[in-house]
C-alpha cells in the first residue's frame, strides 16, 4: 500500500532527535525521502545540551532502515546562507521538495521579563522566530519550482497561544509564528501551497526534560521529574502528564497529506486540551 | 489493517451528503456503525431533505464495505427517540467508541420566517447536545475513552450567514456548538473521552447545492464574494470532512482534545 506522503521529499529543521528525528521517521514510514538539518551545538543559556553529530547520524541511520533517503547535513536556522546552501543540495539529490517542517527550536533562560538578558532576548527570537522565516524563504522556491503545491507545518507552541510567566522571549517567537503562519497561508493559498501551525504541550523530549523546566512548572527550586510531572498533568485536561513526539508528528503527517488537502491557515493544538483549562 | 478496527461509530445525519461520507468512511477503516437520520422534511427547509431510500443506500454502502451498519430514523430533536435509536444500535453492534454529530439543516429561504430560528437552533444545537447526552453514559461507565467530533461551520468561528431567521440562528446556533464541545471536552477529559469539533466552509452535498441556497447567496453579492476560499476551490468534496473527522477520532489523534478545526480552505484566516 502506498504511503501518505509517497514519493514527496520533505525539509525538517532541527531533526538530529526529539520531535524533527520523529518527524523524519513518520515521514519516511509514510514514503517520504527528507532533508534533515540541525545546529549540532550547545545553546547558549540553554538548560540542556544540543544535539550531536551521533545524534543526527542515528536519525539519518533510522530513515535509511526504512529504505527512504536522506539528505542530512550541519545547518543553523539563524543563518540563513547556510541553511539555502543545506536545502539546495538537498533537493539537488533528491530532486523536488514538498513539505517543510520547521521544527527547530531553542528553550533558554527563565526569568521575568524585565530580567531577561538581552542576548537572551535576541537568540531566542532569531532562531525561534527569524529561524522559521528562514526555513520558509529557504525551501519555499523549491516548493513553487514544483507546481504541485505543498504543505508548510510550522511548529509553534502551547506557548504560540497563550502567555506563560518567566518564558516572553520564547511565547512572543512562538506567538509570531502564528503570525507568520496566517500571511503565509494567505499569499500561498493561490498556488495551493498549505501552511499551518502545530501547538505542542509538553513534549516528552530533552527541551522539557531538565531540572530548569522542573522547576519553571512547580515554582520551587530542585523539583524532580515526578513533582514537573504532577504540575504538567494540572495543565492539561486528558489525564496524561505529557505528550510523545510521534504525537506530534502524526499530527505533522496528516497535515502534509492530501488527506489535509484544504487545511491551510490552521493553527492545531496537540495538547491534551491544554487551552481548555 | 483498517485504524480504526473493532470500533462502533454512531453518525447522525447519516443518510446522504457528510454523514452518509462519514459512515463510509469510518467503514472503510473498520468501524461499524449506528446511522441515524431524519428522512423526512422539516417545513422551513427550502430544500429537499433525505428520504429513507437514502438511510438505505448509506448502509449498503457500509455493507459492501463488510462492515456492520444498523440504521434508523430518528429526529435529533427528540431525545427519547434518539436514546431509543442509540440504545438499539448498542445492542445490535456493541458499545459506541466514536461519536460523529453531523445531522443539521440550513433553513435559509428568501422569504424568512420567524419558525426558521426555531428550527435551526433545534435541529443544529439542541440536537447536537441530545447526541452528545445518548452517548456518553454509555462511554463513561465503558471505562475506555473515546472521540466525539462535532460539525460546526465557518458560521461556527466567523459571522457569516446572512441577515434572516434561518441565517442568524444558523451562525449562532453552530457557535454554540463551539461551546458544547469545549464544555464537553472539559468534563469528559478525565475519562479520556476526546471532543473536539470540525468547521467546513461550504461542502458539495444537497444542503448547499440546491436552487434556493443559490438563490440566497445571490441575493446578497456580499455574502457571496464573502464565502469565497482562499485555495482555489469552490467546494470541497465531503470526503475531505470525512478525513478530518477519521484522523479526529483515531489513535494518531489521541491527545487532540477541545480543538476547534478548520476544514475550510483558508476561508477563516482570510477574513
Amino acid at each position: 500500500m502506498a504511503g501518505r506522503v509517497e514519493g514527496k521529499v520533505a525539509f525538517i529543521t532541527g531533526a538530529a532527535r526529539g520531535q524533527g528525528r520523529s518527524h523524519a521517521l513518520r515521514l519516511a514510514q509514510e514514503g517520504a525521502d527528507i532533508i534533515a538539518v540541525d545546529l549540532l551545538e550547545d545553546i547558549p543559556g540553554a538548560p540542556y545540551h544540543g544535539a550531536t553529530e551521533a545524534d543526527l547520524a542515528e536519525t539519518v541511520r533510522q530513515v535509511e532502515a526504512l529504505d527512504r533517503r536522506i539528505v542530512a547535513s550541519k545547518a543553523d536556522v539563524r543563518d540563513f546562507g547556510g541553511l539555502k546552501k543545506a536545502v539546495d543540495d538537498g533537493v539537488a539529490q533528491l530532486g523536488r521538495l514538498d513539505i517543510i517542517s520547521a521544527n527547530a527550536g531553542i528553550s533558554t533562560q527563565m526569568a521575568p521579563t524585565d530580567e531577561l538578558d538581552e542576548d537572551m532576548w535576541q537568540n531566542m527570537i532569531d532562531t525561534n522566530l527569524t529561524g522559521v522565516w528562514h526555513t520558509v524563504k529557504a525551501g519555499l522556491p523549491h516548493i513553487k519550482a514544483g507546481g504541485r503545491g505543498g504543505s508548510i507545518i510550522l511548529t509553534s507552541s502551547e506557548a504560540g497561544i497563550r502567555g506563560y510567566g518567566n518564558i516572553a522571549h520564547y511565547v512572543s517567537a512562538k506567538h509570531g509564528v502564528v503570525g507568520l503562519m496566517r500571511t503565509l497561508a494567505i499569499e500561498l493559498a493561490p498556488l495551493s501551497i498549505r501552511v499551518n501551525s502545530i501547538h505542542p504541550t509538553q513534549v516528552d523530549t530533552d527541551m522539557i526534560q531538565n531540572s530548569a523546566t522542573y522547576d519553571l512548572f512547580t515554582g520551587k527550586q530542585g523539583s524532580t521529574k515526578e513533582e514537573f510531572a504532577a504540575a504538567s498533568q494540572a495543565v492539561i485536561a486528558l489525564p496524561i502528564p505529557w505528550v510523545e513526539p510521534v504525537d506530534i508528528s502524526n499530527a505533522v503527517l496528516w497535515l502534509a497529506s492530501d488527506e489535509a488537502r484544504f487545511v491551510t491557515g490552521v493553527p492545531l493544538p496537540v495538547d491534551g486540551g491544554n487551552y481548555l483549562i | 489493517m483498517g485504524v480504526l478496527e473493532g470500533k462502533v461509530a454512531f453518525v447522525t445525519g447519516a443518510a446522504r451528503g457528510q454523514g452518509r461520507s462519514h459512515a463510509v468512511r469510518l467503514a472503510q477503516e473498520g468501524a461499524d456503525i449506528i446511522a441515524i437520520d431524519i428522512a423526512a422534511q422539516i417545513d422551513t427547509v427550502p430544500y429537499p431533505m433525505s428520504t429513507p431510500d437514502d438511510l438505505a443506500e448509506t448502509a449498503r454502502q457500509v455493507e459492501a464495505l463488510d462492515r456492520r451498519i444498523f440504521t434508523r430514523q430518528a429526529d435529533v430533536r427528540d431525545k427519547d427517540a434518539l436514546q431509543a435509536a442509540f440504545d438499539a444500535g448498542v445492542a445490535e453492534l456493541g458499545p459506541v467508541d466514536i461519536v460523529a454529530a453531523n445531522a443539521g439543516i440550513a433553513p435559509m429561504s428568501l422569504t424568512p420566517q420567524y419558525q426558521e430560528w426555531t428550527d435551526v437552533i433545534a435541529v443544529n444545537l439542541t440536537g447536537v447536545y441530545h447526541t452528545v447526552e445518548v452517548a456518553a453514559p454509555s462511554m463513561i461507565e465503558r471505562g475506555t475513552g473515546g472521540a466525539i467530533v462535532l460539525t460546526s461551520s465557518t458560521a461556527g468561528l466567523t459571522g457569516i450567514g446572512g441577515n434572516t431567521p434561518g441565517g442568524i440562528g444558523y451562525t449562532a446556533a453552530k457557535h454554540g456548538v463551539v461551546g458544547l464541545m469545549r464544555a464537553y471536552a472539559n468534563y469528559l477529559a478525565p475519562y479520556s473521552i476526546r471532543v473536539n469539533t470540525v468547521h467546513p466552509t461550504g461542502v458539495n452535498t444537497p444542503m448547499v447545492v440546491n436552487e434556493v441556497m443559490q438563490q440566497f447567496l445571490q441575493a446578497d453579492p456580499a455574502m457571496g464574494q464573502a464565502m469565497a476560499n482562499a485555495l482555489p476551490v469552490e467546494l470541497v468534496e465531503p470526503v475531505d470532512i470525512s478525513n478530518a473527522i477519521v484522523w479526529l477520532v483515531s489513535d494518531a489523534a489521541r491527545y487532540v482534545t477541545g480543538v476547534t478545526l478548520p476544514v475550510d480552505a483558508g476561508f477563516v484566516n482570510k477574513r
